[in-house]
């Protein structure tokens, strides 16, 4: 454990006169300016940040509300983008769907179910995995190879796959769509964390914590678990983009999201009939939109592991 | 040997056993088709037989059983919608789905290769970082916005290419092909390239990985020392090392793209297994459903067995008896 700074706590040293007090490197403050050394990594983050405000804050910001069948005129259907609505009160940048949905304020809504289910199945899927991994690899034994042998027969079959066997029985909605990216991604985190604790907990702390008749939960908690973060949060920022489209696959194919909830995935999928007369924009736009997340996503998660592989470091 | 492939083919078969009762209860947990198959006419008596006939009047566990004892014969039911044998109807949208896969598979050695290989020679080049760049963007992709694409502007706005269906097919030994008529390779141009895109990037990654591994090697060294030339350093001594991990993953990746072509097939209106299962699973056919999973599980569990048994046999370190 490395002395971390904790302002107030610790006995601040007298600052002489006339000097700023030298900036102490904490591991926090290492890791932030490492990341910050990659141009394209930031500027990803900048992005993701932008989208997830966007999407956190799309009432607010949106031109229209699109599930608000007051504010639709049906006769605005399937305009251009760029046009202007019936009553000339507003502009449609991106153009509307068939029922003369603004695609500008339906993407910032659909972003909002996209990162949710994404997001959320992520987290509860890294609880899951992790809590898992960490048992199996502390106890060890009978416990390691049931869990483990899991984990394996899970891996094997691919992702759609076992989500779509999945939502074949559960039927559609968008809490049976986090559960079926839980059940689909608990696996990766758990075999990635039992990698780590299985070589953390050789280490001379854990020995140190088992001398000190620490009980077991507090050793897995509060010495092996924060050690095997790391590797923990690189799985989980790509996991997120896995989830994401994978959740707009589901529900592109009509077994995800239902249709008053549109993620990105339906909206595309709802232009899809309209693509071969042209009309390309109820399609094109929540695609790039979903492009642009996934990217983002991806390119910090690249960057967030080199940062946090020590193997890389100098 | 043989004990550990007794070992394993039990152990397949526990893992489809337990499968099997997986994909049936929880098939039989959705809706009832009873409301869907049976029209809303027909009086009590009728229902009711039509309910005997399907087998649906009979405990869960009897259900199974029955079901369980027609799969050992071959047996998944009969389609509520099709009225025909499962397998069978699953059996003739093979081909199509086997064909495309193939194809993806194909294409994405064929475009992955030299990219990959050009982009591990030059690693520092603007062409090599352009074909990295490229293959974060086929790793980024949803497969299925990047059909939609295709059809935009291939089939839409330069009508080159036809955007659904198989085209003319040929009949060979019962079933029917694409891949032999002018017009089914024209539509299979599309949904094999948007199955492939995923495969071509991983594909350039590997090679990549590889050439810029081997070009370090002695024997490359020593090739170049002896004077041989370049295009026969890289086409023969590198080439022939990298091929192993590039083939072994590819095949590996047989399966996965089988199980997804669910998504291409569904944009492309491609008749194969995967649009079946979509389909099926829209009006809860549920022989046909189970049938898909069953007969996919099935096909994962022998390329899992295949591959573990080839790594044994090919590589002496991979000891049998150390694990069961």
């Amino acid at each position: 454990m490395s002395a971390t700074a904790v302002p107030g706590a610790a006995p601040a040293p007298i600052p002489t006169p006339g000097k700023a007090p030298p900036r102490v490197e904490t591991p926090f403050r290492r890791f932030v300016s490492e990341f910050a050394a990659s141009r394209l990594a930031l500027g990803a983050l900048v992005v993701f940040v932008a989208i997830a405000l966007i999407a956190i804050f799309a009432p607010l910001i949106s031109p229209q509300n699109p599930y608000d069948l007051a504010q639709l005129d049906i006769m605005d259907g399937r305009l251009e983008p760029g046009s202007r609505n019936g009553a000339d009160t507003m502009t449609y940048w991106l153009g509307t769907d068939d029922q003369g949905r603004d695609m500008l304020s339906g993407i910032m809504y659909g972003l909002r179910i996209s990162l949710m289910v994404g997001a959320g199945s992520a987290i509860v899927a890294a609880l899951v995995g992790a809590s898992l991994g960490m048992l199996a690899a502390y106890a060890g034994g009978r416990t390691d190879s049931v869990i483990m042998r899991l984990v394996d027969l899970q891996l094997s079959f691919p992702t759609i796959l076992a989500a779509l066997m999945i939502l074949a029985f559960l039927g559609k909605g968008i809490m049976n769509v986090v559960i079926a990216l839980i059940i689909v991604e608990w696996a990766y985190y758990a075999r990635t964390v039992r990698g780590t604790a299985l070589v953390e907990r050789r280490r001379e702390y854990i020995e140190a914590a088992q001398c000190l008749a620490l009980p077991t939960r507090r050793i897995i908690f509060r010495h092996l678990l924060p050690n095997c973060m790391p590797p923990l949060i690189v799985v989980g920022t790509i996991q997120i983009a896995r989830a994401i489209a994978l959740e707009a696959t589901l529900s592109f194919l009509g077994l995800g999201v239902p249709i008053t909830e549109p993620s990105l995935g339906l909206l595309i999928a709802n232009g899809y009939e309209y693509m071969l007369s042209g009309k390309y924009w109820i399609s094109f736009y929540p695609g790039i939109a979903l492009l642009v997340t996934i990217v983002s996503i991806n390119l910090v998660g690249d960057h967030l592991r080199d940062v946090l592989n020590p193997r890389l470091k100098k | 040997m043989s004990v550990y492939l007794l070992r394993r083919l039990i152990q397949a078969a526990l893992v489809m056993l337990a499968m099997s009762v997986i994909v049936f209860i929880g098939v039989y947990a959705i809706g009832d088709p009873v409301e869907i198959l049976i029209s809303p006419d027909a009086d009590q008596a009728e229902r009711a037989r039509a309910i005997a006939a399907l087998g649906l009047d009979q405990p869960l566990w009897r259900q199974y059983l029955s079901f369980l004892g027609g799969a050992v014969q071959g047996d998944l039911g009969r389609s509520f919608v099709f009225n025909e044998p499962a397998l069978r109807l699953i059996g003739q949208r093979a081909p199509a789905t086997l064909e495309l896969a193939f194809a993806a598979l194909i294409l994405s050695i064929l475009v992955g290769l030299p990219l990959g290989l050009y982009a591990g020679l030059r690693p520092d080049g603007f062409g090599a970082k352009a074909i990295m760049a490229g293959s974060i963007l086929g790793f980024s992709l949803p497969t299925f916005w990047v059909g939609l694409m295709l059809i935009m502007v291939f089939a839409v706005q330069l009508g080159w290419l036809p955007s659904t269906g198989r085209g003319e097919t040929v009949e060979i030994m019962g079933l029917r092909w694409s891949f032999l008529t002018l017009d089914g390779l024209s539509h299979m141009a599309m949904p094999a390239l948007n199955l492939a895109l995923f495969k071509i990037s991983l594909v350039i990654r590997l090679t990549r990985a590889g050439v810029r591994e081997t070009m370090l090697m002695d024997f490359v060294k020593f090739a170049r020392a002896k004077g041989l030339s370049p295009s026969r350093v890289i086409g023969v001594h590198v080439f022939k090392n990298i091929l192993i991990p590039v083939v072994t993953v590819t095949g590996l990746e047989l399966g996965s793209t089988i199980a997804f072509s669910v998504v291409t097939e569904s944009v492309f209106a491609w008749p194969g297994m995967g649009k079946l299962i979509i389909d099926s699973i829209n009006v809860l056919d549920r022989p046909v459903i189970v049938a898909y999973l069953m007969s996919i599980v099935l096909m994962f569990i022998v390329i899992n067995l295949v591959v573990d048994l080839l790594y044994s046999v090919l590589d002496p370190r991979v000891r049998l008896e150390s694990k069961g």
